[in-house]
């Protein structure tokens, strides 16, 4: 609250295209902020710039990490390079140890992602739209009950479904991982409110009075124009599925169907196994290489994440 | 996140083994489920007749038994599933059990929670089989094990740690320490050290369940008694006072290092010599040569320091059985497989792998005792840990539902270890949390 006001600084931002003084000095007790250009505010700057170091600092790690040795990584400061370059090294030792398992890991963890995710998009596209644009009875209860979805945790769901799956006779399989995937209550809210605001009904109305059946509709007019929900609801599937550990945790006891978590978990506790070899320098390189898809994906996906996450929240 | 559906696992375990408590309580234990005595050609005809077995262990010398028991029974495929170390599969193993779907014929389990499964019956008893007759082949401390509470055998014991004290020699010639054969001199030792080399430690030491039970059974010390669902805990005797005070020392001067076992840190101190020693079980040798790759020819094994000038006193550290789920197929085949992998043919490719035997031939015999360790320096140390093998002191028992037990041992003795809480004070909050829970799960608890 104590912000002092005198905190322009003398050269604007690149970013803000208004001139140097078109930044107004607040009268007392009152705030305005022009949108040509935003007040700065050193605070913020410095804190944002906090948080920026906090999370990067793990993954400067996670890099630096994955070009030692085993013994380079026990021998060596944890933020800087040790004086051998173990990357290649690793790299090769990680797709090699324990017969290529890693491999077999990633594939598995491609499979849950491709079906899971991808099938949860699918659902949750569908049902959006639908929810959005028609009415029908019961709508209303369907509305409490997805919201009420949202706000269950799925680790507290996790154990009734391993009963239930076990019942089923599906535990210990791909599918024990890929069902409760295809679940996505939050991405379904978000496509209902993004279809509600992207596809104007008056456009649909057009398209049926032009003759176009509802699926032609919905594949021409409404598909092409749901593009960035549908991306910012696949990335959020995609990213809950790579990263899913308790559901195969529970689900899963067979190694040959393991996604990378539980894979590399497996070989951490090898360090803490009676006998068992210690392999952080395989366990690091491995979890390098886990990232690398996700930030792909993030990178090539983000102007439409960007404004998927945006949408809706003018009113024009 | 993972806390709560770890807490709600429990919770799982736990309904299933009140249930099954209350069954065991109701005096059925005749009628139970019956097993009429395996014969040797039962289980002839069941290895010819073949099948798949499913074997849930995370021992790594495992593997090549598999292949070799395969390999000699060509009908028969063992199914060695990694399902998690310690007490991820014992959670596993609890949700299968609760589920009865999924549950394996073999699973490898721990000594300190062998008790959980028997009392509850989750466990076959192998007596059925003969078992019983194998009683001489093991040292007493892993049989009394298998045996958890007196009234059958529900394992064969897979390895064992008796305990010993490995120590940077190193490190010790440095600064010209002795090493300790009492407990006070450890101390001793412990103060010279980090005294001459600030960043150094005698050992770490962050609160370890399995540590702390382990030194109290060498003390003297016997905490749980059980007679049934009569439990008894009491953290008040001589032993364990003479453990708590003489650990305090080390505690309040700060002259144990607060790095967690098995971390990388640990493993880095392990390997650099800030670590000096552990007191640890015999299957060491494997994770430091290993884990410590360039402190090779460092280290050296000497006997657990003792609590009277003198004594040989042991106990053990770790070890695990392969045991039979109740639940589980093909008995036939699962029993003679943990014949062949613990009695049998198995135990010399385990040993030769790096494993640490639980069988009193391999613990005797001149190849075992005569290897030298180059990680040592060519030291023999199987010398060191066949005598202290031998030395186990006896009548140790663990709780019914240690794995509980131990899981709550940070919230409760920890606080000795992260604020000013006496060690003493903290095993009492122990002992009151598990005689709280054990009333819970129907048991008879009492205290000292």
């Amino acid at each position: 609250m104590a912000t002092p006001v005198t905190t322009v600084p003398d050269r604007p931002a690149t970013t803000a295209p208004g001139a140097p003084g078109a930044v107004p000095r607040l009268r007392a007790g009152r705030r305005r902020h022009t949108p040509g250009g935003p007040r700065r505010s050193v605070l913020l700057t410095l804190l944002t710039g906090l948080i920026l170091l906090y999370s990067l600092l793990p993954l400067v790690w996670l890099v630096i990490s994955a070009t030692k040795s085993q013994s380079g990584l026990a021998h060596s400061f944890g933020l800087w390079f040790d004086g051998h370059f173990a990357l290649w090294d690793n790299i090769g030792q990680t797709f090699t140890y324990h017969d290529g398992v890693f491999v077999r890991w990633l594939l598995n963890t491609l499979l849950y992602v491709v079906l899971g995710a991808g099938g949860a998009t699918l659902l949750a596209v569908l049902g959006g739209y639908a929810l959005a644009k028609f009415s029908f009875p019961g709508k209303r209860a369907v509305f409490a009950v997805v919201i009420g979805a949202v706000a269950v945790p799925g680790t507290a769901l996790a154990v009734p479904t391993f009963l239930m799956f076990s019942n089923m006779g599906l535990t210990n399989t791909p599918w024990a991982v890929i069902i409760p995937s295809l679940i996505s209550p939050f991405g379904l809210y978000l496509m209902w409110v993004f279809a509600s605001e992207a596809i104007p009904t008056e456009l649909m109305e057009a398209a049926r009075i032009d003759g176009a059946g509802e699926a032609r509709t919905f594949f021409t007019v409404a598909l092409p124009l749901l593009a960035p929900g549908i991306v910012t609801v696949l990335l959020f599937s995609m990213v809950a599925t790579w990263n899913n550990y308790f559901l195969p945790l529970i689900m899963i006891k067979d190694p040959d169907w393991y996604p990378l978590t539980l894979g590399l978990n497996s070989w951490n506790a090898q360090a803490e196994t009676a006998g068992g070899q210690p392999v952080f320098h395989l366990v690091v390189t491995g979890s390098l290489i886990t990232i690398l898809p996700l930030i792909a994906a993030f990178l090539l996906l983000q102007k439409y994440w960007q404004s998927g996450l945006a949408a809706g929240s003018v009113k024009e | 996140m993972l806390k709560h559906s770890r807490r709600l696992l429990r919770g799982i375990g736990l309904v299933s083994a009140l249930a099954l408590g209350a069954t065991a309580c109701g005096g059925s234990d005749d009628g139970g489920p019956s097993h009429k005595a395996v014969s040797e050609a039962d289980i002839q005809a069941a290895l010819k007749k073949g099948g798949t077995l499913t074997v849930w262990a995370w021992e790594p010398t495992l593997k090549q038994v598999a292949a070799d028991f395969e390999k000699a029974h060509p009908k028969v495929r063992v199914d060695l599933v990694n399902a998690g170390t310690g007490n991820n599969q014992y959670k596993a193993l609890q949700n299968a059990i609760a589920a009865k779907k999924g549950v394996p014929d073999v699973a490898q389990i721990e000594y300190y929670a062998m008790g959980q499964y028997a009392l509850t019956k989750e466990l076959t008893d192998l007596e059925a089989y003969g078992a019983d007759q194998l009683a001489g082949k093991f040292t007493p401390g892993p049989w009394n094990g298998v045996r958890a509470g007196g009234d059958g055998v529900y394992g064969l014991p897979m390895d064992s740690g008796p305990m010993a004290l490995f120590y940077n020699k190193k490190v010790f010639d440095k600064y010209r320490i002795k090493v300790p054969t009492t407990w006070d001199q450890y101390v001793d030792a412990a103060r010279t050290l980090h005294k001459a080399n600030p960043k150094a430690y005698i050992t770490n030491d962050a609160g370890d369940a399995g540590f702390t039970t382990s030194m109290l059974w060498q003390a003297g010390s016997r905490p749980y008694t059980v007679d049934g669902t009569k439990v008894k805990i009491d953290f008040s005797d001589a032993g364990a006072r003479k453990y708590s005070g003489t650990w305090q020392k080390l505690l309040d001067d700060k002259l144990v290092s607060p790095v967690t076992s098995w971390s990388d840190e640990w493993y880095k101190g392990l390997d650099d010599g800030t670590i000096a020693t552990l007191a640890i079980g015999a299957w060491m040798p494997a994770n430091l040569a290993s884990g410590a790759k360039s402190a090779s020819g460092d280290w050296r094994v000497a006997p657990l320091p003792q609590w009277t000038a003198g004594a040989k006193a042991s106990a053990e550290n770790g070890g695990s059985a392969l045991a039979m789920p109740e639940l589980g197929d093909n008995e036939a085949l699962a029993y003679a497989f943990l014949e062949y992998a613990d009695a049998g043919k198995g135990v010399q490719t385990r040993v030769a792998n790096g494993a640490f035997p639980a069988t009193t031939a391999e613990l005797h015999s001149k190849a075992f005792q005569d290897t030298a360790f180059p990680y040592f320096g060519g030291q023999q140390a199987n010398k060191v840990f066949a005598e202290s093998a031998a030395n186990v002191a006896d009548d140790w028992s663990y709780l019914p539902y240690q794995v509980y037990a131990n899981s709550i041992f940070n919230d409760t003795v920890g606080k000795a270890y992260v604020s000013g809480t006496r060690l003493s004070a903290g095993l009492k909050t122990w002992q009151d949390a598990s005689v709280k829970y054990g009333d819970e799960q129907g048991f008879t608890v009492s205290t000292g």
